[in-house]
């Protein structure tokens, strides 16, 4: 329901709010709440953004289910293009709860240098060479592995909901969040394509109300939604694997160097028993 | 004689193990009066000991090469058992590090512990910041992120305006035109090996001079002078077990805080890591904003403060090279900020506090009115050792009492 609050908290106006469907899926434990919260008050230096777009706020989950989803999204759509290769199939499968024969048969779709399908052991490349990549798009498309690193969450989440339909660009398609970017719009075939509204602030500056649908996609705007919310807690993910490892691991270290610091402070005062005072 | 003691006379015999433990340890007499403050130097010296060790391990698996650098980082965080903890560690220590001698050198400044007899203490333990800020800038590149090819890159081209000789100067600091796999092979070489090394002998001589003189304390007054009839110094307790069981609790306050962050916070909120630095190094896209890890900002500050970028450089130095001169500067013979005139209490804040908002200006972008404050904060930082030359040769302080305030 954290998620259902946040997502409704959109600036954009292009959600209505969020498929009771999805909700089911989001039990979010009250130790991943207490973690989130704790990175929420945390001060937060600049992420290296483009644009000038005001940013949706996101709250990733970490459930294998949606974690699923993400990845196969991930697997159809963005893969294509984009790599993954500092993570391997075998170990992402193992964190979102798949054998290494299901991660194969329904989403290891790259092949290796003998045209065979890659093994579950291998990095999630890409079939596209950077070569042809550069030809096709100016520049490779970047590693996605770590993008949530350094460009947010908050900026995935509006980035995927913010392409608009925009002819002068040579693929058709242009983004608030980040304007005359070189990857067109892969999942319009999903959203459907929209176009940006804006109203005149008064000074000449032309601020961004919100989209307006122009063609229907295969989903509504609340499926599309949702996957982007798997997609994006997925790419959080991504360029994360241990977090839950780590916040578990820290709570038994601090409970452990809390009775340390009690038993410390206790054999400090027992010495220092000894030690006359001056005055 | 018990088997213990037979052995521990066979070793005396040839090394003087006891001599050097009681000398160092468990007859070293240490004012009993430390406060808050006096954690500070042996939190250090755990630091060092954690970056050594997760460095060791760190290079077990690193790649210090162009191509691998970046890659094998990730291998470390995904690959390799605790190899995320480990680096986290690592990351995180370098940050703490920085923390902690701050307020080791805080401490040094509020109670005089520069002054005579410690001029040549205080000036190992400039040099070991000096190394230290050196070591921590080098082993920032090897992530082979964005910020930390840019960071090296802009530091680097300061030596630049060094007139006549700045060009071959950065020539031969990076081996190449650009920062590239050359830098980035001898800064590896130079922060796993020859800094340690360095770093490790200046800590061993900043000991051996501390133990030479004896500790300083929160009233800056000279405990050896009262000695009991057993010839110790009445307000000297033994390092060992008085003050080794105190920095205990010392030591799991501070293992509390790094943790957390290690686990919890690893990025810091982007001041540990920056979030720039998840980008593979790219020579031909600079990143929108290019600013050093938090602890280097005072002093990019002061050169950003500075319009003519000769100037600024010197200056940026200067910043540091002044506080060399510290013991020298302060010619007040009272030691402890307990004893001294409220003149400098105030100069002292005006400092502390300048140097923090520099910190600050230091991590943002240029704004004219940052640009502004940080001219002033550069201003206030310079003029507290001019202040501090005048005002503490008259300077109406309070008698120190001859025992401390325990």
């Amino acid at each position: 329901m954290k998620l259902l609050k946040n997502v409704i908290r959109l600036s954009t106006g292009l959600s209505t709010g969020l498929s009771t469907g999805l909700s089911t899926g989001l039990s979010i434990s009250v130790k991943a709440v207490a973690v989130i919260s704790l990175m929420a008050v945390l001060p937060q230096a600049g992420y290296a953004a483009g644009g000038g777009a005001e940013l949706e706020h996101f709250s990733p989950v970490r459930t294998d289910r949606a974690l699923q989803r993400g990845a196969r999204t991930f697997m159809n759509y963005c893969q294509g293009c984009h790599t993954a290769d500092y993570q391997r199939y075998s170990r992402l499968a193992e964190d979102i709860g798949l054998s290494d024969a299901e991660m194969l048969e329904n989403m290891v779709f790259t092949t290796d240098a003998n045209g065979e399908q890659t093994k579950v052991g291998s990095l999630i490349g890409s079939n596209m060479s950077k070569e042809y990549a550069k030809t096709a798009f100016g520049v490779a498309p970047p590693n996605l592995a770590l993008v949530s690193r350094s460009r947010g969450v908050d900026w995935l989440y509006t980035y995927m909901k913010s392409f608009y339909l925009d002819e002068s660009r040579p693929l058709g398609a242009n983004n608030t969040v980040y304007p005359n970017v070189g990857m067109p719009h892969v999942l319009a075939d999903l959203q459907g394509w929209y176009k940006p509204v804006y109203h005149d602030d008064g000074e000449g500056h032309q601020v961004l109300d919100g989209f307006q649908q122009v063609t229907a996609g295969k989903l509504t705007a609340d499926e599309y939604n949702s996957t982007i919310s798997d997609l994006v807690s997925f790419l959080d993910y991504l360029g994360d694997p241990n977090r839950e490892a780590r916040h578990s691991l820290g709570i038994k270290v601090m409970l452990f160097l809390l009775l340390f610091l009690a038993l410390a402070i206790l054999l400090k005062k027992e010495y220092w028993k000894d030690v006359p005072h001056n005055n | 004689m018990s088997k213990i003691s037979d052995t521990m006379a066979w070793i005396d015999e040839r090394i003087p193990l006891t001599d050097t433990w009681n000398k160092h340890v468990g007859q070293y007499y240490a004012p009993k009066n430390f406060n808050f403050w006096y954690y500070f130097g042996s939190l250090a010296l755990l630091v060092l000991v954690i970056q050594i060790v997760t460095g060791i391990f760190l290079t077990m698996n690193y790649k210090p090469d162009g191509e691998l650098a970046f890659k094998s980082v990730e291998y470390i965080m995904r690959d390799v058992n605790w190899g995320w903890l480990i680096r986290y560690m690592h990351s995180t220590g370098a940050s703490m590090f920085f923390v902690v001698v701050y307020l080791h050198m805080m401490r040094a400044i509020m109670y005089g512990s520069y002054k005579k007899p410690r001029e040549l203490l205080w000036i190992f333990g400039m040099l070991i910041y000096l190394v230290l800020m050196a070591e921590a800038f080098m082993g920032y590149l090897l992530p082979w992120g964005q910020m930390s090819y840019w960071g090296a890159q802009v530091i680097i081209s300061l030596f630049g305006a060094i007139p006549w000789v700045g060009d071959a100067i950065t020539l031969w600091l990076r081996g190449d035109y650009v920062v590239s796999d050359a830098t980035l092979n001898r800064f590896f070489a130079l922060h796993v090996i020859a800094m340690p090394l360095v770093l490790v002998g200046l800590v061993f001589v900043h000991i051996i001079a501390l133990h030479e003189v004896g500790s300083n304390n929160p009233d800056g007054n000279d405990i050896k002078k009262l000695k009991g009839p057993d010839g110790k110094p009445l307000d000297g307790i033994p390092f060992h077990p008085y003050y080794t069981v105190k920095d205990l609790v010392g030591v799991a306050v501070f293992l509390i805080i790094f943790f957390a962050i290690v686990f919890f916070a690893p990025e810091m909120g982007g001041y540990f890591l920056e979030h720039a630095n998840f980008v593979p190094a790219d020579p031909l896209k600079t990143p929108e904003h290019i600013a050093p890890v938090w602890y280097f900002t005072p002093y990019y500050a002061i050169l950003r403060a500075i319009p003519i970028k000769l100037l600024g450089v010197i200056a940026m130095f200067a910043a540091i090279a002044v506080l060399f001169f510290l013991p020298w500067i302060d010619r007040n013979p009272v030691r402890s900020i307990r004893y001294r005139s409220t003149a400098y209490k105030v100069i002292l804040a005006a400092f502390v506090i300048s140097f923090l908002i520099l910190g600050y200006y230091g991590l943002q972008p240029v704004t004219p009115l940052g640009t502004f404050i940080s001219r002033l904060c550069s201003l206030i930082y310079f003029g507290f050792f001019i202040a501090l030359f005048f005002i503490s040769k008259n300077e109406k302080t309070k008698p120190v009492p001859e025992r401390v305030n325990y």
